[in-house]
């Protein structure tokens, strides 16, 4: 590749043609603060925070970093006092119609404007005050608000939700002054096709996307003496929640979690993990059913939730395609006021059924019709990985340094095939643990089917099995999805198993996962790092498998009797809609 | 549902909707294809409904509201319909001097519209313009064709028991 000399701040720098200024500034280790910025996303050099001096043989004049090619001899300041000058005077501005409350701001501390406004030197923030837009904070989708005046304009969520999920329910709507970030018409959010994936509120760097904070309700049923609280943890938390106390990005956290549970003052702290192995015996019944009977294939895992919505809102004549497994969270819930409340004899109408999600579609699942195996909801309050350590924060535990705790039994036992389940591909690969050892009746070598592992958007892999080819595909983010379930519509591809995840890189990337600053996002690969938690704890179980899990054999033996029989139907299987697109 | 969907119901016909459709067909492919689509349409229908921009985003795939940025990013593209009776108040120097400011508010609040505004039975439009050269008649306006001049805010009333019928 050919190169490119140039001074950065009177440093000579060598970088490839075609790189920008700030990747070129990267190489030579000096940073450039962004706003708008996220790479390969949002590359639209709108929000001037990345201006550096620029002279190619014209004398130095102010350029956006972002999205400006390095030239052979340019020179560049990054650091100059007008550089300054002009990001500090953008700031101001910004920050003249911005909703300052940032004291009781669900992102204050770790607001991408409120640190530039500190580095900048910005203390005099209301300095260009006067007329103020005001707008409505948009309550309507179940599992997030949009508060359009703490909005900045950078584009970030809208950017994800077009060019990454391929959806594009919001945009900016009007101009100049008026512009907004809103959906078409001014729909409410939850009037759209929103698929709740909330990865809009991964990346918007200030508090105008977040979560609907369920945190009030959880606290108030512990309190209550008549509840029976019993919390759930999905995989994929435990390798981010450590984010929230300033844990490098892919420490696991799992032992100190389950303590924090405990001592936040769950009746008992259970694992997702568990009936993610619940869902793999449904779900691979259901798969061998399928090949065998002349059912419908490609069959569609349906863990996700983002993912299931998109399905019923653009591919609505292939709901018929997705398991009708409920996803973990679901199963759980059904089994909590089932077998867990006749086994310890409680009335299911007093357990209180709370869940720790990566995700923010979670909160729009359990209130979906046919989630309510046991009569009641199966799970009556989803949070996210960053309300968990809000609760944490707010109860005064010293998470750090909490000592290594294990899950409660008998919900807390699980195999490393559950735990896998948060990373792209674990399902699937879970899934052929047990499909294989049926099909074959014999013991599988390797558990580890390494081709449906790793962070690409699609990935595709064939098995030969009993004397039969399975074809199987993996897709995760929405966009991706789109792409493969196109091949299969055209017939280009003739999968028999397909594994979709909403988010990209799956739940360890989830919505609802601890925000990470567009300065760590664009150069980390934040999902492989937090996959390889889920992958080493799989590799650390001594099951592996999740038919080999002793409190699931127990369950079906004494309870649902076999995989797809008519009690687990009743109570681990679900229903689709078909919607349209607003 | 908004502030900015008419409450005109949608008239379309099949021969315009064929039309739009034929419209796209050629277009569709074309690089940056839907700004002449948009203007098509609004040539077709007269201005951009939901129900047009929803037709335009299922065949062209592209997400409702990225069109609905567009069409309100622009000027040249509205969300309301003319009225039967296109009534414009000039805000140029002369006649916002004289008072048209007046007689604008006193025309929206007599007809429950907006700036761009259509009454929901169809008949009136609103919109505001710039100077038509007549300012010695300041203040002024037009109801389609027909010029009306030396105003004052109480000839409002006047003015629209002419077309009430």
């Amino acid at each position: 590749m050919e190169n490119i000399n140039l001074k950065i701040n009177g440093v000579d720098v060598t970088a490839p043609k075609g790189s920008t200024i700030l990747e070129a500034a990267r190489m030579a280790n000096i940073d450039i603060p962004t706003l708008c910025w996220l790479k390969d996303i949002n590359e639209i050099g709108a929000c001037r925070i990345c201006v550096v001096e620029v002279n190619e043989g014209r004398g130095f004049r102010i350029a956006a970093s972002c999205v400006y090619p390095v030239s052979e001899g340019m020179e560049v300041l990054t650091n100059s006092p007008k550089v300054i000058e002009s990001r500090k005077k953008t700031l101001q501005l910004i920050l003249s119609n911005h909703d300052r409350k940032c004291l009781s701001c669900v992102r204050s501390g770790k607001c991408e404007l409120q640190k530039l406004a500190r580095d900048m030197g910005v203390d005099d923030e209301c300095l260009y005050d006067g007329e103020k837009t005001v707008y409505e904070i948009d309550n309507s989708a179940a599992h997030m608000y949009r508060d359009n005046n703490k909005c900045i304009l950078c584009r970030r969520c809208s950017a994800v939700c077009e060019k990454v999920q391929g959806i594009g329910v919001i945009g900016a709507n009007e101009r100049g002054f008026k512009t907004n970030i809103a959906s078409a018409f001014e729909m409410g959010l939850g009037e759209t096709s929103c698929v709740s994936c909330g990865q809009c509120i991964a990346v918007c760097p200030v508090g105008a996307i977040s979560e609907k904070d369920n945190t009030k309700e959880v606290f108030e049923a512990i309190a209550d003496p008549e509840k029976h609280v019993v919390v759930q943890v999905a995989p994929a938390v435990r390798a981010g929640l450590g984010e929230a106390f300033g844990l490098p990005i892919g420490t696991d956290v799992e032992g100190k979690m389950a303590a924090a549970l405990r001592r936040l003052g769950f009746d008992k702290v259970f694992d997702t993990n568990f009936s993610a192995d619940l869902t793999i015996m449904e779900e691979a019944h259901e798969f061998l059913d399928r090949v065998k009977n002349g059912g419908k294939l490609p069959l569609i895992t349906s863990c996700s939730p983002g993912w299931v919505k998109y399905c019923e809102h653009y591919f609505p004549d292939m709901t018929e395609n997705l398991s009708s497994c409920k996803s973990p969270q679901q199963m759980f819930g059904a089994i909590v006021k089932s077998y867990y409340a006749e086994k310890e004899g409680i009335d299911p109408k007093n357990i209180v059924s709370v869940s720790v999600m990566p995700c923010t579609a979670k909160k729009f699942e359990i209130g979906r019709d046919d989630e309510d195996g046991a009569g009641l909801p199966d799970v009556d309050i989803a949070i996210t990985t960053r309300e968990l350590a809000r609760m944490i924060e707010r109860a005064g535990i010293q998470f750090l340094a909490l000592p290594d705790e294990k899950f409660d039994e008998p919900l807390g036992v699980s195999t490393g095939a559950g735990v896998i389940f948060g990373a792209t591909g674990g399902v699937m690969e879970a899934a052929l643990r047990t499909a294989v050892e049926e099909l074959t009746g014999e013991e599988l070598p390797s558990v580890e089917f390494t081709a449906v592992r790793g962070t690409e958007g699609i990935k595709e892999a064939s098995y030969d099995v009993a004397g039969m080819t399975v074809k199987v595909a993996v897709a995760s983010g929405l966009g991706n999805a789109r792409e493969l379930l196109n091949k299969v519509k055209n017939g280009e591809a003739d999968y028999q198993f397909i594994e979709i995840m909403g988010c990209p890189g799956g739940c360890v990337n989830g919505g609802g996962q601890p925000q990470q600053p567009a300065s760590v996002r664009n150069f980390t690969d934040i999902r492989a790092l937090r996959a390889k938690v889920l992958y080493d704890l799989d590799e650390s179980r001594p099951l592996r498998k999740s038919h080999e899990n002793p409190v699931i054999k127990e369950l079906y033996a004494n309870y649902l009797g076999e995989p797809g029989s008519h009690k687990a139907h009743e109570l681990l299987h679900t229903t689709y809609v078909k919607r349209t697109i607003n | 549902m908004s502030k900015n969907s008419t409450a005109v119901p949608f008239n379309g016909t099949s021969a315009q909707k064929e039309e739009l459709l034929k419209v796209i067909a050629e277009k569709k492919n074309d690089k940056g294809a839907l700004m002449p689509v948009l203007q098509k349409a609004q040539d077709i229908y007269g201005y951009l409904p939901i129900e047009v921009q929803k037709i335009i985003s299922d065949e062209m795939n592209i997400p409702l509201e990225k069109i609905y940025g567009v069409v309100t990013f622009y000027s040249q593209f509205s969300l309301n319909p003319k009225g039967k009776y296109k009534i414009s108040v000039c805000l140029g120097t002369a006649c916002y001097v004289k008072g048209s400011g007046d007689i604008y508010n006193k025309l929206q609040e007599k007809l429950g519209i907006e700036s761009g505004g259509c009454t929901p039975d169809g008949k009136f439009s609103l919109e505001a313009c710039r100077c038509i050269g007549a300012c010695g008649l300041a203040p002024l306006l037009t109801v389609n064709d027909e010029v009306y001049g030396r105003l004052t805010v109480d000839d409002v009333d006047s003015i629209l028991a002419k077309y009430a019928e």
